[in-house]
C-alpha cells in the first residue's frame, strides 16, 4: 500500500431506492480505497450493488427514487457527494469517466462517433472544433480503429460491437482522467474481442498511470487484469484482498462458493454450486445476508450482520463470523 | 456404433431482399456445409463467436428452420423429407432448451400448462394424471411441484431455466439441443444448471448438442467439441484433445483469449486476434479465417481448405495440415 492518501476514498457509503411499497438498500455501508495507478475490481452477481456503487461515484442515479443514506466519496480530497451539480459536471468525463456495459445502447445513434468524442473535448478543454477533430483522430488511432479518417464521420450503427466499445473507450480517455470506471466493459463482446479491449485498457493504464475501477462478474478477468479485488454480495463487501491472495486463499464462504462453481477444470469433477438464489434486495434476511445459502452457517450469523475486518494479513479483509475471534 | 443424429453438408442461406419488388440482392451464408455426428448418450459442444451460425445449426438439426440443402438423419431416417405426420410423431424425441429463460416461457401460461401442454398433445398424460406427471418432472429438475399453478414472472432466472429444462424433458427426448442454456445466468446459478444437465444426461442417456460461446462450460460438459467460424466447422475433436493440442489457429486463439482464473497464468501467451469477424454477407475469398490468422500464407488467400483427419475423431479444416 502506498503511504500517500488514496485517489478515491469511499467511506461507509449507503445508497437506497425508495419506492412506494418498499425500500431497496442497494449499497449498504461500503468502504473502498483506490490508489493512483491501481486497478480495483468489484465482483459479484447481478443485483449485488456493483453498478449502483459506480453510478453513485459519478452521481448518475436519479434522485428520487435514489438516495444517499450515509457516507462520503472523497476524490482527491473533496467529497463528491457535497459538490454542486455544476462542479460535478466538471469532474464527469474529465477527472472521472466511465465505460458502460452495452456499447450498442450507450452511444447516441443520431450523432457521428467523431461528434460524440469531440463533445467531451470541447466541453472540458476549451478547444476549437478543428482542434477537437484533430485530437479525436489521434484518439481513434490510439484505440486502434482502422482507417480513422473514414470512421470519424460514421454513425454508431455502421460499426461492430467491438469497435463501438473502442469508441466508448476513446470518449472515456479523451481528457486523460485519473479514474476510469469500467462497468462490465466486455460482457456483451466475444472472447477474442474481449481480449483486445482489455489489453487496450491495460496499455493505457501503463501509459497514463490512471486508476481503474473494474466492475465485472467474470473471475477470469479479475485474475488477469486487476491488482486488488472486492467481492460484493447483497450490497456489502464481503471480502477484499490483493488478487493473488484472494485466489490462493479465499476466506469468505461466498467467495469460495463462487470459485467452486466455476466450470472448466475437469469433466469428472462435480461443480459445487451455491445453493439457493440471491435474496431480493428489498427483503434481505436478518443477520448476515448470505446465511441462508452458507454451508458454514452458525446460530450467530442469523442474528447479527458481520463487519468487515482484517484477517491475519493486513491487506486481506473479510466480513464473516467464522473469522471473528470474539465468538 | 451408429450415430443418433447425423448431419451431412447442411447449408442455410438467408436471402437479402432489396427494393420495391423485393429482388434478392444477396445471400447471408449463415451455415455453409456443416457435417456432424452425435452418438447415443454423447454431449457434443458447439462453440463459436456470435454470428457464426451455431444457433442456426442447432435449430436446423431439429427442423425448426428449414435448411437450404443437406440432410439431417435421426436414428437413420432423414427428417428433412419426412411427411408432416411422421415428423410430428418424432418431435417429442427431439427437444430444445433456449438461451433466454425470460422470453422463452409464455407469460400467460401457468407452469403446469407450460410443462404439460406437449404431454397432453402427444398422449403422455391425460386430464386425470396431468398434475401428478408435471409434479414428477418438476421434482426431477429440482423444483417443488407445489409451484405448478404459478406464472413464469414469479420465478427467478435459474428457476425459469429449470422450467425450460422440465418442458423439454417432459417428453422423454432422446436428443436435446441446449442453445446457450446458462449464458443468461449468474455463476452460482449456472453451476446448478450445469450439474442438473449432467445428472439428467447420465440418468437418461440423452444425446445433447450443447451450443455455447463459453469454452469453460463446454469443456466441463461435452465429450467432443466442434468449433465454428463464419458458418463452417473448422475443428472437431474430443474435448480433452482440443484443449491440449488444438490444431486450428482459430481454436488456439479462442483458448488463449479465455482469461484464466489463475493470476499466475498470464493471458498473453498468444497475442489476441486482431480485427473482427467478417460479414457472412461478403466473406473473404479462400479460407474465411485468413484475414485474422497469424499463420496465413498466400495459398490461404485463394484456396479454400478441406477437412483433414489428424487422428481418429480429430479433424481440422486448415491448409497447415494438408
Amino acid at each position: 500500500m502506498p503511504s500517500t492518501s488514496p485517489l478515491l476514498d469511499i467511506e461507509n457509503l449507503s445508497t437506497s431506492f425508495y419506492t412506494d411499497d418498499s425500500v431497496v438498500r442497494a449499497v449498504r455501508g461500503i468502504n473502498i480505497q483506490i490508489s493512483q495507478g491501481e486497478v480495483l475490481a468489484i465482483v459479484g452477481e447481478s443485483g449485488c450493488g456493483k453498478s449502483v456503487t459506480a453510478l453513485s461515484i459519478l452521481r448518475l442515479l436519479s434522485m428520487p427514487p435514489g438516495h444517499f443514506d450515509s457516507g462520503s466519496i472523497k476524490f482527491n480530497g473533496s467529497d463528491l457527494l457535497r459538490l454542486s451539480e455544476n462542479d460535478m459536471q466538471k469532474i464527469r468525463g474529465n477527472d472521472i469517466s466511465m465505460i458502460f456495459q452495452e456499447p450498442m445502447t450507450s452511444l447516441n445513434p443520431i450523432f457521428t462517433v467523431g461528434d460524440q468524442i469531440s463533445e467531451v473535448i470541447i466541453q472540458h478543454q476549451n478547444k476549437t472544433l478543428a482542434e477537437a477533430r484533430e485530437l479525436t483522430l489521434n484518439l481513434l488511432n490510439k484505440v486502434a480503429i482502422p482507417s480513422p479518417e473514414t470512421r470519424i464521420d460514421q454513425y454508431p450503427h455502421e460499426l461492430s460491437g467491438g469497435m463501438k466499445q473502442r469508441i466508448m473507450i476513446a470518449i472515456a480517455i479523451a481528457c486523460r482522467p485519473s479514474l476510469l470506471i469500467a462497468d462490465e466493459p466486455t460482457t456483451a463482446l466475444d472472447v477474442t474481442i474481449q481480449a483486445q479491449i482489455l489489453n487496450l485498457l491495460a496499455s493505457f493504464r501503463q501509459e497514463t498511470e490512471m486508476s481503474i475501477l473494474l466492475i465485472t462478474h467474470n473471475l477470469g478477468i479479475v485474475a488477469q487484469y486487476a491488482d486488488r479485488v472486492a467481492v460484493m454480495y447483497s450490497g456489502k463487501i464481503v471480502e477484499e484482498a490483493p488478487v493473488e491472495i484472494l485466489f490462493n486463499n479465499p476466506m469468505h464462504p461466498y467467495t469460495r462458493g463462487l470459485l467452486n462453481s466455476l466450470p472448466g477444470n475437469d469433466r469428472k469433477r462435480k461443480l459445487e454450486p451455491i445453493p439457493g438464489a440471491v435474496p431480493h434486495p428489498a427483503y434481505l434476511p436478518k443477520g448476515c445476508a448470505f446465511h441462508p445459502r452458507c454451508n458454514d452457517v452458525m446460530p450467530h450469523c442469523q442474528q447479527q450482520s458481520p463487519e468487515i475486518n482484517a484477517t491475519d494479513l493486513e491487506t486481506h479483509q473479510t466480513a464473516c463470523w467464522l473469522y471473528d475471534k470474539s465468538l | 456404433m451408429t450415430p443418433l443424429i447425423s448431419i451431412r453438408s447442411l447449408k442455410k442461406y438467408f436471402p437479402i431482399y432489396e427494393g420495391l419488388f423485393s429482388r434478392i440482392a444477396g445471400q447471408v451464408k449463415a451455415v455453409d456445409d456443416v457435417s456432424l455426428d452425435i452418438m447415443e448418450g454423447e454431449t457434443l459442444g458447439l462453440v463459436g463467436e456470435s454470428g457464426c451460425g451455431k444457433t442456426t445449426v442447432g435449430r436446423m438439426s431439429i427442423c425448426l428452420i428449414e435448411p437450404t440443402s443437406g440432410e439431417v438423419c435421426f436414428d437413420g431416417a432423414n427428417i428433412l423429407n419426412m411427411s408432416a405426420t411422421n415428423l410430428g410423431k418424432l418431435r417429442p424425441k427431439m427437444q430444445i432448451i433456449f438461451q433466454d429463460p425470460y422470453s422463452s416461457l409464455n407469460p400467460r401460461f401457468t407452469v403446469e400448462r407450460i410443462i404439460g401442454e406437449a404431454m397432453m398433445i402427444h398422449g403422455l398424460a391425460d386430464r386425470i394424471n396431468l398434475k401428478s406427471k408435471v409434479a414428477e418432472i418438476m421434482n426431477k429438475v429440482g423444483l417443488p411441484g407445489s409451484l405448478m399453478s404459478r406464472y413464469p414472472h414469479e420465478f427467478s432466472g435459474g428457476q425459469r431455466q429449470r422450467i425450460g429444462i422440465a418442458r423439454a424433458l417432459a417428453l422423454s427426448p432422446r436428443y436435446l439441443v441446449c442453445d446457450e442454456p446458462v449464458s443468461a445466468l449468474d455463476v452460482s446459478i449456472q453451476a446448478q444448471i450445469i450439474n442438473l444437465l449432467q445428472e439428467l444426461q447420465e440418468k437418461e442417456n440423452i444425446s445433447i448438442l450443447f451450443i455455447s460461446h463459453d469454452l469453460n462450460v463446454v469443456k466441463h460438459l461435452s465429450h467432443r467439441t466442434a468449433v465454428m467460424y463464419l458458418g463452417q466447422i473448422v475443428e472437431t475433436a474430443p474435448t480433452e484433445t482440443l484443449n491440449k493440442k488444438a490444431a486450428h489457429p482459430y481454436t488456439q486463439a479462442l483458448l488463449a483469449a479465455k482469461p484464466s482464473i489463475n493470476p499466475h497464468e498470464s493471458i498473453n501467451r498468444v497475442p489476441p486476434l486482431s480485427g473482427d469477424v467478417p460479414s457472412p454477407l461478403n466473406p473473404p475469398p479462400g479460407c474465411y479465417f485468413h484475414p485474422r490468422c497469424p499463420e496465413a500464407t498466400d495459398r490461404c488467400k485463394v484456396e479454400r481448405p478441406v477437412i483433414s483427419q489428424l487422428e481418429k475423431l480429430h479433424t481440422v479444416k486448415c491448409h497447415l495440415y494438408d
